[in-house]
């Protein structure tokens, strides 16, 4: 049963970002990058995320189009990975939607926010990172000042943690009688 | 997942320019619920509803109009839109994630915001004896409402009796109205919104 890996959590999140998405005219190329910083961006913690925000030399304007709320979605496990899919349980979650504000007060990029838990501002700053990175006039330097490093240490976390598990492996043999 | 399924289908709008929702979603849909009440509990009155949006409505839709919807619908009340209204689709599939649907004849909740062009009474949904409640409610925007002059309206809720004028509503929508009277206890409910207000015409009102 593959449930209780980190990452199922955050690409089940990917997925539903991505659905809300479908109604805006995103090319499909971009998707996957898309669903990437936001995998990255869900599962940051509050702290890393509101520390590189006030990185930010210059902070976009914005407002709330859909202030955080939280929620519950029901997650989805299949059975050693191929099985059918079945409902595991519901799970707490947050969301947000901000939009950017040009200079004249017009919307420039819209950001969508899902964290798993109760944290409201987690979502919105994954919200106005999302943003922020749709905009190509800033996606680089936002992609190598706070997603690459926090791509970084949540790889490392998570090979650690894999060792660790892998260190408790047990391995059940079922003797064959010799006939 | 409905919800998914239905803003795919008005994908032609981005995302981008869509206006924020209720300013405070639990306050300002609880205050716009008890003056939505109020209206119905006193059919004819022309009740203010809360400024309860954070932005502006909707292309197109009045205040109220968007006020009611994001109160009243969800995902289990099925929305049509008239033509005139389709613009604030993608607002409403947004902000509450209501079905829009293509046909008025199955929606719980209608927007009427060309009044002149108003589908048949009869064509919406209008509940059965066993379950009246499954019937629509109306929508129905108009460029002006009076409780001055107008038709005059008796029944539950008011005292002795009352007056409410809609300009922009074509006459044969109070024949239509006066028709389904006799349906009771199916029927439909009409709300008249015009700006920040609404008034209430439920299907218990008698006309004349």
């Amino acid at each position: 049963l593959i449930v209780t890996d980190a990452g199922f959590t955050r690409r089940h999140m990917s997925t539903a970002v991505d659905g809300e998405m479908v109604a805006a005219p995103t090319q499909q190329a971009s998707h996957a990058a898309r669903q990437h910083w936001l995998a990255i961006l869900a599962g940051a913690s509050a702290g890393q995320l509101e520390t590189a925000w006030q990185g930010l030399t210059d902070k976009p304007a914005y407002r709330a189009l859909r202030a955080p709320e939280t929620g519950l979605i029901m997650l989805r496990g299949r059975v050693g990975g191929t099985g059918q899919p079945f409902n595991v349980g519901e799970m707490t979650m947050t969301r947000a939607a901000v939009q950017l504000l040009g200079s004249a007060g017009e919307v420039t990029h819209t950001g969508f926010g899902y964290v798993a838990g109760r944290s409201a501002r987690r979502a919105e700053l994954v919200a106005l990172f999302d943003a922020l990175l749709q905009d190509p006039a800033r996606h680089d330097a936002i992609t190598a000042a706070v997603v690459e490093p926090l791509a970084v240490r949540q790889q490392a976390a998570k090979a650690r943690q894999s060792a660790k598990v892998a260190a408790s492996k047990v391995d059940f043999f079922t003797m064959v009688r010799g006939e | 997942m409905n919800e998914r399924t239905v803003t795919a289908s008005t994908a032609s709008a981005p995302y981008g320019p869509l206006e924020p929702g209720l300013r405070d979603p639990v306050l300002g849909s609880q205050t716009c619920f008890r003056a939505v009440l109020d209206a119905l509990a006193h059919p004819g009155r022309i009740v203010d509803l809360p400024q309860a949006l954070a932005g502006s409505p909707p292309a197109t839709l009045c205040e109220a109009t968007a006020s009611i919807v994001l109160t009243m619908c969800d995902i289990d009340t099925p929305l049509w839109l008239d033509p005139a209204a389709s613009p604030a689709a993608p607002y409403f599939a947004f902000h509450c994630g209501a079905p829009l649907i293509e046909g008025p004849a199955k929606a719980s909740f209608a927007i009427v915001s060309n009044p002149t062009a108003l589908p048949p009474l009869q064509s919406f949904a209008l509940g059965t004896d066993e379950y009246p409640e499954q019937s629509a409610t109306l929508i129905i925007e108009v460029t002006d409402l009076s409780a001055l002059h107008g038709v005059v309206l008796r029944g539950p809720g008011i005292l002795d009796e009352a007056r409410l004028s809609a300009s922009g509503l074509p006459t044969r929508f109070w024949e239509e109205r006066q028709a389904l009277a006799e349906l009771f206890p199916r029927g439909i409910d009409v709300l008249f919104t015009c700006g920040g207000r609404v008034a209430a015409l439920p299907r218990s009102t008698r006309i004349g």
